[in-house]
């Protein structure tokens, strides 16, 4: 496989930053965190703990810095694999070992797959499989925010893959009719599972199929905090002005697997992960830390002490929990269900009190 | 009280319960200059202006979508898909999205969205303006299957849709949108959902139909007392949530059922009807159940009305039922 297959590795600006030395410490500290969740979670699906896992390795910069950038009002539409966004949303690692055991604490009741998580208190949409799908709801929401006289913005999360699907199209276009407050967010890590990027679309970039819907569409070095920062702001201070939707495409690389299901040495050289290794987003943002004068190795030693330690401590709660009750699953199908229903549910129950099914 | 008709009720609704909420509004295609190509939303765009009733490009998946995100936010979103026909560019965001965000958010996130799109055959439609594929709908769990087949239920079952909680596809029987007409009282309120209707009593044979088939069934029950048989009509207004204990009481009575609809018979809602039979008054049928249905081809064109019951289809196969076993 060519290693052509990658975007083009952006240029790292020497700007300056907008953001604070303690903003970009705290941002630090959540892909740090993001990561070790991550090295964990893949460890804890290996062990067959877990059932499956879709690592955000790599795309932590673009995660953390995106939603950094955001007001707490902000509607969120994630797709699978958005770690860092729900951590600096407040979301605890022990809220999702709880989602991916789907044990009693999970607040969707061991419903969905790991990864599939939902915050509604946060403003974090509850994620689906399908892809794109969200994108076309984050236009809805923003439309809905309008009209509630609400300034506050949607985003709309995906990656390079979810730029081909229906959804796509047509949430921007609408996007584009109503001028909604919406900025869509595409993470680029060069790949939708198997498929690289160049074979994805013949677009020159992902950014430019903004164009056609009459939507600015940016680029940004997606391993920059603060390159990632500054064009989240700005499209939100764009939204939130009434100036409307923002395409903005990160360009990030896909250091793991596309999941615990996949095995990317199918289809790509060790070679390119190496070459992206090297710009790895959070080595870079410790370079500049420690170049600044504002981080040491020995912070950064007791930073991963401490963030492994705080992980560590959510799998061992997690998994104490009890299991989700046996009946939930009839639960919230409807907020009235129907009498077929309610006599399915009566039929298990009774199942499962002669023992015919066991919980 | 003057007389209205299915589309005049529809209409009616949308407008009155606008009025009563300003969270209710209203998306689709040519709804709004242009009234819908049904008018069923004629005047609306006047009466309540470009942000409730909005007319949007031309994407299915578009309009459920983002129908979608405003529920999600609050709102109470009424779209139209223009023909039924056409609802599956928003086919996944119905299935994998609406029908799954309570229960994928463990009940953080309902999503009360009313799809409503004009169904069936009968107007010379053909393939892509004739369809009713309700079982698909009503197969998936999540979403109310609604079916109107009076301006009175039209209306009524339309207003209970806008309030519901839960995501509702709202079916409106567009063959019979103006032939049919009936009071809508004013002050009419909400019909409840789950109540099926008697349309007409008899002691020998239940007769299950629902939309556009209601008018041949009912004279086909007219016709068939010629014949010396007593035919119970019963429209079942919702298909989920499903009054099965009015479709029990009827066939325990009659020991006999004959299933109405438009639809291709293999795995249409009629299987289910006769499976419900089948497994809860087996007892009580004196005779199979039979099933009057569309034939299990696409919708035909120039020949549709050797395709879709007629009351002479239907009358037949109730006396054949009320003579079997």
């Amino acid at each position: 496989m060519a290693d052509a297959a990658a975007p083009a590795p952006p240029t790292p600006e020497a700007t300056p930053s907008d953001l604070a030395v303690d903003d970009e410490l705290a941002i630090y500290r959540v892909m740090l965190l993001a990561r070790t969740f991550d090295e964990r979670a893949l460890a804890l699906q290996r062990q067959g703990r877990i059932g499956f896992y879709a690592p955000a390795v790599g795309q932590e910069a673009a995660q953390v810095a995106c939603a950094w950038a955001l007001e707490s009002g902000d509607w969120l539409f994630p797709s699978y694999r958005e770690l860092g966004v729900a951590l600096v949303r407040g979301t605890t690692p022990e809220e999702l070992f709880d989602q991916f055991l789907g044990n009693a604490a999970d607040r969707l009741h061991g419903r969905q797959m790991p990864n599939h998580y939902g915050f509604r208190d946060r403003n974090f949409v509850v994620a689906s499989s399908p892809i794109g799908t969200q994108v076309t709801q984050a236009v809805g929401a923003a439309m809905a925010a309008v009209r509630r006289k609400d300034r506050v913005v949607t985003v709309a999360f995906f990656g390079d893959g979810a730029t081909s699907s229906n959804d796509f199209h047509a949430g921007l276009n609408f996007a584009g009719v109503f001028r909604t407050p919406t900025i869509f967010f595409c993470q680029n890590n060069g790949w939708a599972i198997s498929l690289p990027r160049e074979r994805q679309t013949a677009s020159k970039t992902l950014a430019d199929k903004a164009a056609a819907y009459g939507v600015p569409g940016l680029v940004v070095d997606g391993n920059d905090v603060h390159a990632v920062f500054r064009a989240v702001r700005d499209a939100r201070a764009r939204a939130v002005a009434g100036e409307g939707p923002t395409l903005l495409e990160a360009q990030v690389y896909r250091l793991g697997p596309h999941s615990t299901s996949d095995d990317p040495r199918r289809y790509r050289s060790e070679g390119e992960v190496d070459v992206w290794r090297q710009r790895d987003p959070i080595g870079r943002l410790r370079h500049e830390l420690i170049e600044a004068g504002h981080w040491s190795e020995a912070d950064d030693a007791k930073l991963l002490e401490e963030v492994r330690g705080e992980v560590a401590e959510a799998i061992r709660r997690s998994e104490a929990k009890p299991p989700s009750p046996p009946a939930s699953f009839f639960d919230d199908v409807l907020a009235t269900p129907p009498p077929s229903l309610e006599a399915e549910r009566r039929e298990f129950e009774r199942l499962l009190a002669e023992g015919v099914v066991k919980p | 009280m003057t007389e209205t008709t299915i589309v005049q009720a529809v209409n009616r609704a949308l407008r009155e319960a606008m009025q009563a909420d300003p969270d209710v509004l209203l998306l689709g295609e040519d709804i709004g200059v242009n009234g819908g190509v049904f008018r069923a939303t004629e005047g609306l765009f006047k009466e309540f202006g470009a942000d409730r009733v909005i007319d949007t490009p031309l994407s299915e998946t578009g309009i459920i979508g983002t129908a979608i995100g405003m529920a999600l936010y609050g709102l109470k979103p009424v779209a139209e898909i223009q023909f039924m026909d056409f609802i599956y560019p928003g086919f996944d965001q119905i299935v994998s999205e609406l029908t799954k965000f309570r229960y994928r958010s463990g009940g953080q996130y309902p999503c009360h969205v009313v799809i409503r799109t004009p169904y069936g055959g009968g107007i010379k439609g053909g393939l892509y303006h004739s369809q009713s594929t309700e079982a698909y709908f009503a197969h998936t769990p999540g979403i109310k299957v609604v079916v109107p087949s009076t301006p009175a239920d039209a209306h009524g079952l339309l207003l209970s849709a806008i309030q519901d909680p839960d995501p509702v596809l709202f079916l409106e029987p567009k063959r019979i949108y103006r032939s049919v007409s009936g009071e809508v009282p004013d002050g009419a309120g909400p019909e409840p959902f789950g109540h099926a209707r008697v349309v007409r009593e008899g002691t020998d044979v239940s007769v299950f139909a629902y939309g556009a088939m209601i008018p041949p069934a009912a004279e086909a029950c007219e016709g068939v007392a010629a014949d010396g048989v007593s035919a119970e009509l019963i429209d079942l207004r919702t298909l989920v949530p499903l009054d099965e204990a009015s479709v029990l009481a009827s066939v325990e009575k009659t020991g006999r059922a004959v299933v109405v609809h438009e639809a291709p018979r293999f795995c249409g809602f009629g299987a289910e009807l006769a499976a419900i039979l089948a497994e809860r008054a087996f007892f009580s049928l004196r005779a199979p159940v039979a099933r009057v249905t569309g034939y299990d081809t696409p919708f035909p064109y120039a020949l549709e009305q050797l395709y879709l019951p007629d009351a002479a289809r239907i009358r037949r196969a109730i006396v054949d039922t009320a003579r079997a076993g």
